[in-house]
């Protein structure tokens, strides 16, 4: 149940979109397809009163993410505040335009974690997909500089129907650039990517050969790499537990300051998210309108409400659910139960030729 | 490339860069890897504070062994199966 008045277990972790600007223009982008401009971005003290007020709160781990992080000048010192506060720092970057000095200067200022996006194993593709040519190059020369520095590496791989093919060769990609986990995470469908749903949507075949593939990647590099895999959702029976259950686990700062229980959660309408501008971290997750609304299960409907995996997967995604049904509290269609299940393989059949639509373009 | 690591008797562990064993008043003793969170209670902090690539899984488990009076095969078999599980995972290093 939402539990209220200071009994709110913290959160572990924090993204922080320091900021909506980026080189690359991915199809499937989660940020939000109204993108936040420059001007309204958080100064680097107000991110570092943020870092700090995170840790006192308990939070484990930021995740220093985008947009491009890089793009801000500042990146190394918001770095260097959330380290010396005890916080495990996590950065999430495209690579492109960041130069063995810059991830030099980064682990100088204590970073503990780089996690570098890949698009494709094919760079011709993979350049074709993020709309910027020549990025494939960078990413792989970063991998090598955050390996020679030391650094934990993970690659991360959004997979759909133009590379799923090329799940195993992705991975083996992933190992031969030193990284000692992979992420294969197929895209979720919000903001841009619901926007290019036709033409990122895998078949059924196609998606469930990936995840037995996956199965088979584990077993031949167990102990090598670690292969952390986020099912194709519209293919499931039961609903991934989003975020690990709303305002529970995890929150989210955008780049002008708003805090919000997931990166999409702006897409439900009604909700009243609190600034960082006004109110301090710690108030805003315990008492913030957005994140009590569907905290705990006191908000579900039926069939959730009497459900025996309401503590589980908390109803799914919220996102979702408001997405393919236009009510935010009904069960996350991708679960069986829902009555609005048959509408989720329908919309996954809508296939066809589209071209992408390029985030921010 | 790197090899699977076997975890013996004679390794010595240690926590990379990137997997920090910490503290906090929220949530206890915490192993913080990448996107990841370990609880990490009781004797396996214990153990964790000695992974810094000096020691033996031996010489831990023959510390250990005195210092709680508790059979030293049942220790050391118990101190392989924690840190093979975080070598499985990409977790843990050993000291050459």
């Amino acid at each position: 149940m939402s539990g209220h008045g200071g009994t709110i277990a913290p959160p572990l972790g924090l993204l922080a979109e320091l900021t909506h600007r980026c080189p690359l223009a991915c199809p499937y982008c989660s940020n939000p397809l109204e993108l936040e401009a420059r001007t309204t971005e958080l100064d680097t003290k107000t991110w570092s009163r943020v870092m700090r007020e995170a840790a006192q709160m308990g939070v484990l781990q930021i995740h220093l993410s985008g947009g491009e992080p890089a793009s801000r000048r500042d990146l190394e010192e918001i770095t260097r505040v959330a380290h010396d506060s005890g916080l495990y720092t996590n950065l999430i970057t495209s690579a492109v335009g960041v130069n063995a000095a810059r991830m030099q200067a980064l682990a100088n200022a204590g970073l503990d974690h780089v996690q570098i996006s890949i698009q494709d194993s094919v760079p011709k593709e993979a350049d074709r997909v993020a709309g910027y040519e020549g990025g494939y190059r960078q990413k792989v020369a970063l991998a090598h500089e955050a390996t020679r520095l030391g650094l934990r590496l993970t690659i991360n791989a959004v997979i759909h129907k133009h590379n799923i093919g090329r799940v195993a060769e992705m991975v083996a990609l992933a190992v031969s650039l030193g990284a000692q986990r992979v992420e294969i995470a197929h895209v979720q469908y919000y903001g841009w990517a619901l926007k290019n749903r036709a033409a990122l949507m895998p078949s059924r075949a196609d998606a469930e050969a990936a995840v037995a593939k996956i199965e088979a990647l584990r077993r031949e590099y167990q102990g090598r790499i670690v292969i952390d895999a986020v099912t194709p959702d519209y293919y499931a029976r039961l609903p991934k537990a989003c975020m690990g259950g709303w305002g529970r686990r995890s929150l989210n700062v955008t780049p002008s300051g708003r805090v919000l229980p997931c990166h999409a959660a702006e897409t439900i309408p009604g909700l009243e998210f609190w600034s960082v501008r006004d109110h301090p971290l710690g108030e805003i997750w315990e008492r913030s309108p957005a994140f009590t609304a569907f905290r705990g299960t006191s908000w579900m409907k039926e069939p959730c409400a009497s459900c025996i995996h309401r503590e589980r997967d908390f109803g799914g995604c919220r996102c979702q659910a408001f997405a393919m049904t236009g009510d935010a509290r009904v069960a996350d269609p991708v679960c069986h139960l829902s009555p609005d299940h048959g509408r989720v393989a329908e919309l996954a059949a809508t296939d066809g030729e589209q071209a992408f639509a390029y985030r921010g373009r | 490339m790197s090899e699977a690591i076997k975890i013996t008797p004679e390794s010595k562990p240690m926590l990379p860069r990137g997997v920090r064993l910490t503290e906090n008043p929220q949530q206890g003793w915490v192993l913080v890897a990448p996107e990841r969170v370990f609880k990490a209670d009781g004797i396996a902090s214990v153990i964790l504070k000695r992974c810094d690539g000096s020691v033996t899984i031996g010489q831990m488990a023959d510390e250990f062994a005195a210092a709680y009076n508790a059979p030293r095969d049942r220790i050391l078999s118990d101190i392989i199966s924690l840190l093979q599980t975080l070598a499985d995972k990409r977790l843990l290093d050993v000291a050459p």
